[in-house]
């Protein structure tokens, strides 16, 4: 079966995110925990930036759940870039074991799946998960070089400059994760690469009807689903086919990448990039979770498996999403249960 | 000695051949590299059955600003040295012409790449 | 239902989908901002002619280019190009300007890996193909020149 369901339920015990100065301006700006003034973060190259802005989430993360790097047991994580190098080279830095992974924009949903299957059979106390994405540095591998004066047509997307980390461990607290679907990869033959969010639409379908097929709800029984960057046409694709699979999505679902920008900001169908759901989930989401404003969560990171080769031969972009299901628990409840043990 | 009509009509004409060129971008989401090769060659086209010629006559700037004077340049080069020198001339002609220009374009962006560097874009727009 | 014939109808669907812009204001945007560099370009010409009366005028439309090219160069190098060619589109493609950014751009770009593997080799990652098509063209035509 796809769908993993995690016995022992494990803990999310906190959440870190950072964002550029764009994104900060956006309507999540109050629940980011920190807006960078700066994006290059005083490196010289954007990969250097780009890996600064990594290794401060996960520090981040790790001194928010008062923790020290030692207290990790593993570091999933990955990025955008060639051979998941931002990630790597934090992993580097930080002395930590790391696993790395790479599902392109849904790198978060993928290793916060691997790390609560980690805790949950009691492999591992403490892990962190993590991603984060730089709009500069994908840029100039993936398009053109930034002082090109080259216009985008309407359908793209624009690669957000932040990322998240999330602490998965059995220590309780008030969220926890219930289950996780590893999505199939689905190419419905679109080769548009500026409209990504029509190449990743199935694949956030598919995964979502197996996701819930396999633990009986129905879209009701989320207070939010939330896809990772479909963008404005890639969620309007989804909606229709869920909807010619008999789903209807109510106002519960929303795309990260719909919400990280503010309307007026020029940003075509709005954010993408792996950073795009760590940041609104590890912001957003995870602080609604936390307060017990939303009760149960489906996080579907969507990312697109294409490079830029695949691309200049003319080969169509395959899709994948992984989904990944948190519950509120009521602290009392929480504490309860592990005395129960 | 200078004129206001030559401006007019520099104007109208380039904008006119950008109008066209925007047409093709919006219709048939073609890259920044491809636009260039396609109205290079159209330069060299004119040029080859003599219509730039004249065209430049009236277009004046119009003509010889937008990348299809640049393709003129290179084939009229070429054939003009074709005819005097014969065979060599056909390899030697065409960046004969256009030396300066491509000079130029990478002496300053070999100049301006050591002093400047690329900044993040604010949006887009 | 086989794949091929989901995939088709898939695409024919999400282009549906793509909403449409008014092509309008952008093909304005494109006439506008060819129209000017044009205009400028004539400007230099007429200053080039009135400074050096002696030179021919081809010469004099050389230097033409070599300037507003060098210009071109400046402005990518200070950041503004970028913003004028996300406004203008074509208008800032097909000019001879638009040649010079996407040469200068890349060089500038790839600046961080090295003089030799950065800039010299990166630089004609996008004006390749112009100079390539050039040059071939270039001899295709002096080989018609020789029998006409």
């Amino acid at each position: 079966m796809q769908t993993i369901k995690f016995k022992n339920k494990p803990y999310l015990s906190n959440g870190y995110s950072i964002v550029g100065p764009l994104e900060g301006k956006g309507p999540l700006k109050d629940y980011f925990d920190y807006i960078l003034k700066d994006d290059t973060l005083k490196e010289k190259t954007f990969e250097k930036s780009e890996r600064k802005l990594l290794q401060d989430i996960i520090v981040g993360a790790i001194d928010k759940a008062g923790l020290r790097t030692g207290d990790i047991d593993f570091f999933f994580g990955g990025d955008l870039l060639n051979q998941i190098v931002s990630s790597s080279y934090t992993a580097r830095e930080l002395e930590l074991p790391f696993i790395g992974l790479y599902s392109a924009c849904a790198t978060m949903a993928e290793a916060l799946a691997l790390a609560g299957i980690f805790v949950d059979n009691g492999l591992a106390k403490n892990v962190v998960a993590g991603t984060c994405t730089h709009f500069s540095s994908a840029e100039r591998q993936y398009r053109f070089p930034l002082e090109l004066g080259n216009q985008r047509p309407p359908t793209a997307q624009w690669t957000i400059t932040g990322g998240g980390a999330s602490i998965v461990s059995n220590t309780p607290s008030n969220v926890r994760l219930v289950a996780a679907t590893f999505g199939r990869v689905t190419d419905f033959g679109v080769s548009d690469v500026n409209n990504m969010g029509a190449a990743m639409a199935p694949a956030a379908c598919d995964t979502i009807i197996e996701h819930l097929k396999n633990m009986g709800r129905s879209p009701r029984d989320y207070d939010m689903i939330a896809t990772g960057d479909l963008g404005k046409l890639g969620s309007e694709i989804f909606i229709d086919l869920m909807e010619h699979e008999k789903i209807v999505l109510g106002k519960n679902y929303c795309d990260c990448g719909c919400m990280i920008y503010d309307k007026t900001e020029r940003v075509f169908m709005g954010g993408s990039g792996a950073g795009c759901s760590a940041s609104v989930f590890n912001g957003y989401i995870l602080s609604k979770l936390k307060k017990g404003e939303f009760k149960r969560v489906l996080l579907v990171s969507t990312g697109a498996l294409m490079s830029t080769t695949t691309s200049q031969q003319g080969d169509t972009i395959p899709g994948i999403a992984h989904a990944v299901e948190f519950e509120y628990v009521d602290k009392s409840t929480a504490k309860k249960e592990v005395k129960g043990d | 000695m200078i004129s206001v009509w030559d401006y007019v009509i520099s104007f109208l004409v380039g904008g006119f051949i950008c109008f066209l060129g925007q047409i093709l971008v919006i219709r048939t989401k073609i890259t920044t590299a491809r636009i260039l090769v396609l109205f290079l060659v159209i330069g060299m086209v004119l040029e080859v059955f003599n219509i730039y010629a004249p065209f430049k006559e009236f277009a004046k700037a119009g003509a010889s600003v937008p990348i299809i004077g640049f393709g003129a340049s290179l084939a009229r080069g070429a054939i003009m040295a074709a005819k005097e020198y014969g065979v060599i001339g056909i390899f030697t002609g065409g960046l004969t012409a256009t030396a300066g220009g491509i000079s130029m374009a990478i002496f300053a962006s070999f100049l301006f790449a050591l002093i400047f560097s690329s900044k993040t874009k604010k949006g887009g727009h | 239902m086989d794949k091929e014939k989901r995939n088709v109808n898939y695409n024919i669907y999400v282009e549906s989908k793509i909403p449409k812009t008014k092509a309008w204001p952008s093909l304005f945007k494109a006439f506008l901002v060819g129209g000017i560099i044009c205009a400028v370009g004539q400007g230099f010409f007429d200053l080039y002619s009135h400074l050096f009366p002696n030179l021919a005028e081809s010469e004099v439309t050389s230097c033409m280019l070599m300037s507003i090219i060098f210009l071109t160069c400046f402005f990518t190098g200070i950041g503004i190009y970028d913003v004028v060619g996300a406004w203008g589109g074509a208008g800032s493609v097909i000019p001879i300007t638009g040649f010079s950014n996407s040469i200068s751009s890349p060089a500038i770009e790839f600046k961080k890996e090295g003089i030799i593997y950065g800039i010299c080799v990166k630089m004609f990652t996008i004006a390749g193909p112009v100079i390539v098509c050039g040059v071939v063209g270039s001899i295709i035509c002096g080989f018609i020149g020789l029998f006409i």
